[in-house]
């Protein structure tokens, strides 16, 4: 699905990622873990294609195509989606009418009629009532004045109703109830299939234990340092990471 | 690599081209005589040719004023073109026999010069330069007693209405480029509803600059009777030259008792070269309504995206017991544009309210600066206002000034007022992206959603217009 072969890459000339290799095939589910700033939400938003950052060498291979040579809202269409660390707020544009717009895009993309709004409002209050998300916020303005919990299940309901092929998840689990959490995992869970893959960026074991993750990474200081299965993360939760970063990083390598 | 925002390209204005057409250009410079000249081409009377003389006699003695905020090299009024038409000016019986060349012209910018064809329901005068080459619906609006024909028409046809109301609302010594336009104006539209009567269909003036250095000095006048109501709209486009083009219109409007006026400018001239800055329109303008008669209202429109700089604050006088008046604006500056606009909003009379929606949207390096006005004499007892003033910037070097003057005298009144600025983000724009939409539909959503107070003023036929327009200035604006 996506192969990331050493990547290098710079916000305002300060390196974050410094050869990040990862392989994730169809179907897939990687967790990415890693101390604060190591780098996991960079990764998400440079796979998602945001121009702040720069890529200075490597590649990825996204879909058999060169992901990078795509713009951002192209990446989207063709099915890369993120849901953010922090949504941001977009005052005066209508949430709904951002998420019809959001789905005619890509029907376009594929070739399919533009839904009308009607017809629209009907499948948002199916998928919105799946994640038991408050029927005011379709009416409010994008994330505006949103709780946190509330900003992550509007994520979420954008990526039920794009259906992406690659789906980056960071932090989705930060700021969500109990309650919320179980529901946006099983909506993840239900939403699995062969040929989805996803990148889940979290830093507790609570999420890994609804959606089980195939391989989990340890991300820090720009790259990999470990690669291992779901047993990793209980480790993890014993050890913190001084075990990995303060050992010599560069030996680990995924 | 992915693209920066930046490097979107940025589509040119679409109307920067010019018409191939034979014209009658009088040398550049400015005497008594070029204005007996001016007088002369149009045929006017004695009466007019002397109210031009005075008003040129008081523009000697003043000053170029520079208290806007926008500095730009001083103007060399010989350095001008004070009147240039195309070659083919007599006015035609019917629309046919226009000029081919014109219509192509009127027609690539989007401005029909048919009747009963695109825009059904507007009437449209079209000045190319300095004189008018078509107004359409004549007939039918004579029918319901409605004039609408170009200034110099009416002051063949209809001079007592003209000697009455020309420079009553804006006299030739209000200011310098008034005093200058009262001197040399050569072509506007001009319009005349009577009592009781209900305009039938929108009126339309629009407004072509075609000859280089060629300044363009149109005059308006539109006058409401008792019970009557219009609403009138002009566009403005100009080629791309770099030099600067000065443009300094006036506007009258005059309400009587109960009469509504709806007054809605697009104003899309040539802003200038986006990577220097050299030329553009100097856009220097005096608009101002008379809300005479009690219970009258008058209220402006305006969507500013074109010119170098914009110097412009369309007014309401409220006399009339009881009238209204009203001023929406979104004034949109990119690049190395300047706009100091707003609005004066002077209450004499009872009870008279006044409403302000100010909307400011700067991009790029440019300035925008919203200058107002709220007097409420002591004669205003119970007056009102409302104002509000939002501003929203695009990347990091856009300025915005907001700047409301209040001068209250009684007590007896209320005034409201509210601003706001909003930034929009790069990271918002990369949420649009990350969903699958396009730059461009995600500036025209953010911009329609910051607009639409203003927009729903605008007669619909323009609407849509207004936020595309918008739209397409801002591309490649962000980052
Ligand atoms: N615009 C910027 N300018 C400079 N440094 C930046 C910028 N944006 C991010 N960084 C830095 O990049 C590093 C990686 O940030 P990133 O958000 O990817 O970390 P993270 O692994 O997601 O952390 P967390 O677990 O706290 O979410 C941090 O040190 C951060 O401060
Ligand atoms: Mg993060």
């Amino acid at each position: 699905m996506v192969s990331i072969q050493e990547l290098y890459a710079e916000i305002e000339g300060k390196s974050i990622l410094k050869g990040l290799s990862l392989d994730v095939k169809p179907g897939e589910v990687h967790a990415i873990m890693g101390p604060n700033g190591s780098g996991k939400s960079t990764l998400g938003k440079i796979l998602a294609g945001h121009p702040d950052y720069e890529v200075t060498s490597g590649s990825v291979t996204f879909d058999g195509g060169n992901l990078l040579d795509m713009d951002a809202d192209e990446r989207a269409r063709n099915g890369v989606f993120m849901a953010f660390q922090y949504p941001v707020e977009i005052p005066g544009v209508n949430n709904a009418s951002f998420l019809r717009m959001s789905y005619n895009a890509k029907r376009k993309h594929l070739g399919l009629p533009e839904v009308d709004p009607f017809e629209f409002e009907l499948l948002l209050q199916k998928q919105s009532k799946l994640l038991k998300l408050g029927e005011g916020l379709l009416d409010r303005s994008v994330n505006d004045g949103f709780s946190g919990g509330e900003k992550k299940r509007n994520e979420i309901l954008q990526m039920m109703l794009l259906e992406p092929k690659l789906v980056i998840l960071d932090e989705t689990d930060s700021g969500l109830d109990i309650d919320a959490l179980r529901i946006v995992a099983e909506s993840v869970n239900r939403f699995k299939s062969p040929d989805r893959s996803f990148l889940v960026i979290t830093h507790y074991q609570r999420l890994l234990d609804y959606i089980v993750p195939d391989v989990v990474h340890v991300l820090a200081n720009g790259k990999i340092v470990k690669t291992g299965d779901h047993l990793l993360v209980r480790e993890l939760e014993e050890r913190g990471y001084d075990w990995l970063t303060g050992a010599i990083p560069s030996e680990v390598g995924g | 690599m992915s693209k920066d925002i930046h490097a979107i390209a940025s589509k040119p204005y679409e109307y920067g081209f010019v018409t191939q057409i034979e014209s009658d250009t009088m040398p550049k410079g400015l005497t008594e005589d070029v204005v007996r000249l001016i007088s002369g081409k149009k045929n006017e009377p004695e009466w007019m040719l002397e109210y031009r003389l005075k008003a040129y006699r008081h523009w000697l003695t003043l000053t170029e004023p520079h208290w806007a905020k926008a500095e730009y090299p001083k103007i060399n009024y010989q350095d001008i073109h004070y009147y240039s038409a195309p070659k083919i000016t007599e006015k035609k019986a019917s629309m046919d026999e226009v000029d081919p060349e014109l219509k192509r012209t009127f027609e690539k910018l989007g401005i029909p010069l048919f009747e009963q064809k695109k825009l059904a329901g507007v009437a449209v005068d079209a000045i190319f330069d300095s004189v008018s080459v078509a107004t359409t619906f004549k007939g039918k609006l004579l029918e319901a007693g409605v004039v609408f024909c170009p200034l110099s028409e009416a002051i063949e046809k209809y001079p007592d209405l003209v000697k009455k109301y020309l420079g009553s609302v804006v006299p030739h010594t209000d200011n310098f480029y008034a005093a200058l336009n009262a001197a040399v104006f050569t072509e506007g539209s001009f319009v005349f509803v009577p009592k009781d009567t209900v305009c039938p269909m929108e009126l339309s003036t629009y407004f072509r600059i075609n000859t280089q250095d060629t300044g363009q000095f149109e005059r308006t006048l539109i006058i409401c009777e008792e019970n009557s109501s219009v609403s009138y709209l002009e566009g403005c486009t100009a080629p791309m030259f770099d030099t600067n083009q000065l443009h300094a219109a006036v506007v009258e409007l005059i309400a009587l008792d109960y009469a509504n006026i709806k007054y809605s400018t697009v104003q899309n001239w040539y802003a200038g070269d986006p990577e220097t800055g050299k030329g553009g329109i100097y856009n220097f303008v005096t608009k101002r309504g008379k809300c005479q008669g009690k219970g009258s209202k008058i209220s402006w429109t305006q969507i500013e995206t074109g010119s170098a700089i914009t110097w412009k604050y369309p007014s309401c006088v409220l006399i009339g017991d009881d009238s209204v008046g009203e001023f929406y604006s979104v004034a949109l500056t990119n690049h190395f544009q300047k706009a100091d606009t707003g609005t004066k909003m002077i209450h004499i009379g009872k009870n008279t309210r006044s409403t302000i929606v100010s909307k400011g949207i700067s991009a790029g390096k440019s300035e925008n600066t919203y200058r107002g006005l709220v007097q409420i004499n002591r004669s205003a007892k119970g007056a009102e206002n409302f104002t509000q003033c939002d501003s929203m910037l695009i990347g990091k070097q856009a300025i915005a000034n907001t700047l409301p003057y209040i001068d209250v005298r009684n007590a007896s009144s209320s005034l409201g007022h509210e601003a706001s600025t909003v930034k929009v983000s790069q990271d918002q724009l990369f949420y649009f992206a990350q969903r699958g939409i396009s730059m461009e539909n995600a500036l025209q959503t953010m911009i329609n959603g910051f607009c639409a107070d203003v927009f729903k003023e605008l007669p619909t036929e323009f609407a849509v217009e207004a936020t595309q327009l918008l739209s397409l200035k801002l591309e490649n604006s962000v980052g």
